[in-house]
């Protein structure tokens, strides 16, 4: 809502300059979202007068005009030949900043000095009826008594700042500048003036006419409906005053019946419209549109109906949509002479959704979706009855009032004590009179209990906790102080779960991950490719077509940040991310139930580590990012087995595996199949995804120590050649097993293939930890144990051995 | 005698001469074997001290110590020089340059929003607050209709949804856990959560994403005044944003909180004074708060005459963009290494 400083002074007292208004009404709750200065560009605009007028020496289209403002002369030239001697005219200074955007420079046109520039109406964004018919095509001539030196805004005055309301759902109210002065008179204390059609309880003097019938058909989506019939109808532009208004309001000026229903609907928030009533055969219907009933709208669309939508119709035909748009045949022209002026009250429901079907916004749609004042309909007739004898444009003759189904008066109570009990300081009953008072709201007081009348247009006001806001507002919220919350004082930590994924975040960055925030939706064919195509949750209303599905897996939106980097040459890539998968988890579609969100763990890895002089850097690769996924795993304490991959057909087949906890699958790691990698991920790239909740239930949170070892362990090496095919892990439980109870732990620190191990073998050497709990272990034990291991690999997988 | 004594100082001159010349700890050890080992000059010497009369003896054996007690100094002396020298040398040739970087240990990054959450859930764990959780996927009744936001009401436009059908959608707000949280928890007070989470809305510019956090907070008990709401956010605001920050209420509107609350923080660039970032106003809107809708507390099961509770909302991206000075909501989405690594 852009208000109009220079209006709204007529309805209500205003001390303050615009922008300690804009404060005091944002911090009363009415945000104000700029405060414009509408003259701002016709800061150095003076009026100045044309002492002399000659040829520009070296132009033929130049004239070189000298300018006197009072004081000075300028010396201006000019291109316009619609210049007299004498003529008072708009002259931008130099510095001057137009509003069209031009800046003006002292400057040489042709050899000569122009210490200005003299202006046409277009450049300075006016209606060129403000100066003498000579200025069409070139400067804009003013009036004879214009007064030399004055700034031309004050002259013509345009000296006015409009505020823009960024107005909260609940004030559709102050959609109305009487509502707006009402609001400013209740936050600074000053007096409104409103004359009397502001109140809506005062009756039009005017008949209620027999000839106009109306038939409310549908009584809760048309709460009213009155109408004013206007003969002797003339249509001529509306006065500068009217016009001036209007566009500072942002509402273009068209002619004075339209302007005139314009601005009441400024003025008191009532959206009108004006038929030709000549094109109304018989009494006037508010009912819902048959199916398949066209309407050629104002705006020349021809619009399919259906019965959903509302009807403003005569005996025989659709006159227009209520409350959205007139229909183009009942439109007010030139030679209408007898007018239908509508004041109705349509219910939001209805509107909105005629809008959203047919596409159709108009100011009047969106007035109503918000609200308006089921009351002030006829009160808005009365205003526009005066108004058009005002202006010479019509003679009203009657009104029609039908009641359809109106709200019931409403009376809220409240006490002082509840007041001071929900906002946490002291208030007194006079403290309440005030706030009721400068509200204008009539209240009787009955013991303690405030009973309140709520006036029609505060339609947000219902219960006692909205005028406990009222008084804080009024009061204003400066008064809450910061006070502690009495009663006992309450433990706060995370859950075993929030503890959990907190610190496997913690973990993964430890392990020199960065870890990422991607969109929970994504392209579909993405999705379907790493996750789960049947249970992709899609979305109806997607911003953009790459946004199409909830996620069913991590790994396309880690594979995107990869890519996207890669492109900007960050080639080196170690990243992750935590967050929720959607999982339809149901055949339906439409969802006849909430899918199912599953937090898992991704992560992803491609290039190398940073070069160093101190050591050779490592490739992201396989074990790069198994290694991350087992440091994981010691950290939460849980013990993965890594199997290989069946069933991942995006991943290597030699180089992916699936990821088991117990006999559980949670999740699979592997580097991507070279085949897809060039469609989807930096070359080489490994990744890796883990459901986090079984991670969680399995991980041992609570640790049991063990003291240290009394006697020293025995190290010892070993080395053994096995086939290639046979899996590491496989001849580490062997030789774990072999070893007995007394071999701890048995490491591998070495992987060998090529000369002397036969092709198709290699060399696994483990570094093997002995130990006793209860005496120290002589060399010769050792020994054994060593030869029964290597016998025992000997035997069970074909190997051979040799000593390091 | 005289011989011998001659003889003992040639020696001890020439040794003493030679030791000074040899550079080795070799050198000299090999010399003190030469001259004061078993089979040396100088025991050489003293056994020819049999040769002479026994009246003589005592001199001799008293010269030729003095003369070993001296060489064995001067040796020691000597031996010390040069293992002090070699040490010297050895140290000389170890040096390395220091301001050569050390060992690469690699760091990850947590990200942004991640570190403010977290900074966040650790401000109001230590002020009694637990964490609660919803899904990002919702039903209407939880996301609008529970609170206070029935069908068709206007301020449903305030925001605009991304649907999954007609009945659930993504979350516009981290609100449904209030709700969510009060039915799961009822009768029991106090209801006391924050819920950080993922929420959805259709907008997408330098300042808004189509996915953002929220964390939500919910505080339900008999006699929750607004001024515990100023006293909780302002502490709150201090950890967060600095000892010396100050707060301010300003009216608003949100269906599900009557009065509600606009709340700003004193600028933490300017201190209050004035700049780019506040717009030069010396306050910044954080928060969105009030006191909970006696209809939103009736639909989570507690009697409104009885409770009064608050809630409040507010913008982790925001948050963040204000504690780091980052500019564009997107940068946190974009996941670009160069941007990421600097937290
Ligand atoms: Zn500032």
């Amino acid at each position: 809502m852009k208000v109009s400083l220079e209006w709204l002074r007529e309805l209500v007292e205003v001390r303050q300059d615009a922008a300690d208004l804009a404060d005091t009404l944002t911090n009363g709750g009415i945000e104000v979202g700029s405060v414009d200065d509408l003259n701002a560009g016709l800061a150095q605009v003076v009026i100045g007068v044309i002492q002399q007028l000659d040829r520009h020496p070296n132009s033929e289209k130049l004239w070189l005009c000298l300018v006197n403002t009072g004081e000075k002369s300028f010396s201006v030239v000019t291109g316009a030949g619609n210049l007299r001697k004498g003529d008072k005219v708009p002259l931008a200074l130099p510095g001057a900043e137009l509003p069209n955007g031009v800046s003006i420079q002292a400057s040489k046109l042709r050899g000569v000095l122009s210490e200005g520039m003299l202006c046409s109406a277009e450049e300075l964004l006016l209606e060129t009826t403000v100066g003498a018919k000579r200025s069409a095509g070139g400067i804009l001539i003013l009036a004879p008594e214009a007064p030399v030196g004055e700034k031309l805004a004050a002259y013509l005055g345009l000296d006015h700042h409009v505020l823009d309301l960024e107005l909260y759902p609940n004030r559709p109210d102050c959609l109305a500048m009487v509502n707006v002065a009402r609001e400013v008179s209740s936050l600074t204390g000053e007096k409104t003036h409103l004359p009397k059609w502001a109140d809506t309880t005062q009756l039009p003097r005017l008949p209620f006419s027999e000839d106009i019938r109306v038939v409310i058909d549908e009584p809760d989506l048309c709460r009213r409906y009155a109408g004013l019939l206007v003969d002797d109808v003339k249509i001529a532009p509306s006065p500068d005053w009217m016009r001036r208004r209007l566009s500072a309001a942002g509402v273009r000026p068209i002619n004075n019946i339209v302007d005139i229903t314009n601005y009441v609907m400024l003025e008191l928030g009532q959206p009108l419209h004006a038929f030709d009533w000549e094109t109304i055969e018989g009494a006037v219907h508010v009912r819902r549109a048959q199916a398949g009933e066209k309407l050629v709208t104002l705006d020349k669309a021809e619009r399919s109906l259906d019965p959903d939508m509302l009807l403003i119709a005569d005996d025989r035909k659709a006159l227009g949509l209520a409350g959205v748009m007139g229909g183009l045949e009942s439109e007010v022209t030139a030679k209408t002479r007898k007018i239908l002026v509508e004041s109705a009250h349509f219910a939001p429901v209805s509107i909105r959704r005629t809008g959203r079907r047919l596409g159709l916004r108009s100011e009047a749609a969106n007035r109503f979706e918000k609200g308006v004042n089921p009351y002030g309909c006829l009160a808005a007739l009365g205003r526009v009855s005066e108004l058009l004898v005002r202006l010479g444009a019509g003679q009203p003759l009657a009104l029609v009032d039908e009641v359809g189904r109106l709200p019931g008066p409403r009376q809220v109570i409240f006490t002082a004590r509840r007041t001071a009990e929900v906002l946490g300081f002291a208030v007194s009953e006079r403290d309440l009179r005030l706030v009721l008072d400068r509200l204008g709201f009539p209240f009787k007081l009955e013991g303690d209990e405030f009973r309140v009348e709520i006036p029609s247009y505060r339609m947000d006001l219902e219960i006692e906790e909205d005028i406990i806001e009222e008084a804080a507002r009024l009061l204003g919220y400066g008064r809450i102080s910061a006070t502690q919350p009495r009663g006992g004082q309450t433990e706060g930590r995370r859950t075993e779960q929030q503890e959990f994924r907190r610190r496997l975040r913690h973990v993964l960055v430890g392990a020199g991950m960065d870890e990422v925030t991607t969109y929970s939706f994504v392209r579909a064919e993405a999705d379907a490719a790493w996750g789960s195509a049947e249970d992709a949750v899609a979305l109806l209303n997607p911003l953009r077509e790459e946004q199409g599905v909830m996620r069913t897996s991590l790994i396309p939106g880690l594979l995107e940040v990869a890519n996207r980097n890669v492109s900007r040459h960050n080639l080196d890539v170690s990243v992750f991310e935590i967050g929720n998968v959607y999982l339809a988890d149901q055949p339906d579609r439409p969802l006849r139930r909430l899918p199912r969100e599953s937090l898992r763990v991704a992560g992803l890895a491609a290039g190398k580590s940073k070069r160093h002089w101190l050591t050779s850097p490592y490739v992201h690769d396989f074990f790069y990012l198994k290694g991350i996924v087992e440091k994981m795993a010691r950290e939460l304490r849980l013990s993965f087995v890594f199997r290989p991959a069946r069933d991942e057909p995006l991943l290597h087949p030699g180089r992916s595996a699936d990821i088991y906890l117990g006999e559980t699958k949670v999740g699979v790691l592997g580097e991507i199949h070279p085949a897809v990698a060039k469609e989807w991920a930096p070359e080489r790239g490994v990744v890796f995804e883990l459901e986090v909740d079984p991670l969680f239930r399995q991980a041992g949170m609570r640790l049991k120590a063990r003291s240290v070892p009394r006697y020293p362990g025995v190290q010892r090496d070993l080395a053994v050649v096995v086939p290639r095919e046979v899996p590491a892990v496989k001849v580490r439980e062997r030789i774990l097993e072999l070893g007995g109870e007394l071999l701890q732990e048995a490491e591998i620190f070495d992987v060998y293939t090529g000369q002397p191990i036969p092709e198709d073998h290699r060399s696994l050497a483990f570094s093997l930890h002995y130990l006793s709990p209860e005496r120290t272990l002589t060399d010769e034990e050792v020994n054994a144990l060593n030869v029964r291991i290597i016998e025992g690999i000997q035997q069970d997988f074909d190997a051979e051995w040799r000593k390091e | 005698m005289v011989r011998l004594q001659e003889e003992v100082r040639r020696l001890e001159a020439e040794t003493l001469a030679l030791l000074a010349k040899t550079d080795t700890l070799d050198g000299i050890r090999d010399l003190k074997v030469k001259v004061l080992g078993k089979k040396g000059t100088l025991t050489a010497l003293l056994r020819q001290m049999g040769s002479l009369p026994p009246q003589e003896r005592p001199l001799m054996g008293q010269i030729v110590n003095e003369a070993r007690n001296k060489l064995e100094q001067a040796w020691n002396e000597r031996e010390r020089l040069l293992e002090e020298r070699i040490l010297q040398e050895r140290l000389e040739g170890e040096r390395v340059d220091v301001t050569l970087p050390g060992f690469r240990f690699p760091e990850g990054h947590l990200h942004p929003l991640s570190q403010i959450i977290e900074e966040i859930e650790d401000i109001f764990l230590g002020m009694g607050f637990e964490i609660a959780e919803g899904p990002e996927i919702e039903t209407d009744y939880y996301n609008f209709e529970a609170l206070n936001l029935p069908k068709e009401h206007p301020a449903r436009d305030m925001q605009d949804s991304f649907y999954i059908s007609e009945e659930i959608l993504l979350r516009s707000q981290t609100s449904p856990v209030q709700i969510r949280t009060m039915e799961r928890q009822h009768p029991r007070l106090p209801v006391k959560i924050i819920a950080p989470g993922k929420v959805y809305r259709k907008d997408d510019d330098a300042t808004h994403s189509p996915m953002f956090h929220q964390v939500e907070g919910l505080f339900v008990d008999r006699g929750i005044r607004m001024s515990d709401l100023k006293g909780v956010l302002l502490n709150f605001s201090r950890q967060m944003f600095g000892a010396d920050r100050e707060i301010r209420l300003r009216p608003s509107f949100f269906p599900f909180t009557e009065p509600s609350a606009e709340v700003d923080v004193s600028c933490m660039l300017c201190g209050g004074a004035g700049c780019r970032v506040c717009k030069g106003t010396g306050w910044l809107e954080i928060l969105g708060s009030g006191m909970v809708h006696p209809k939103v507390l009736a639909m989570g099961g507690y009697d409104p005459r009885e409770v009064t509770g608050f809630a409040f909302g507010m913008g982790a991206e925001r948050v963040a963009m204000l504690k780091y000075g980052i500019e564009d909501m997107r940068l946190m989405f974009d996941n670009d290494l160069r941007f990421l690594r600097q937290f």
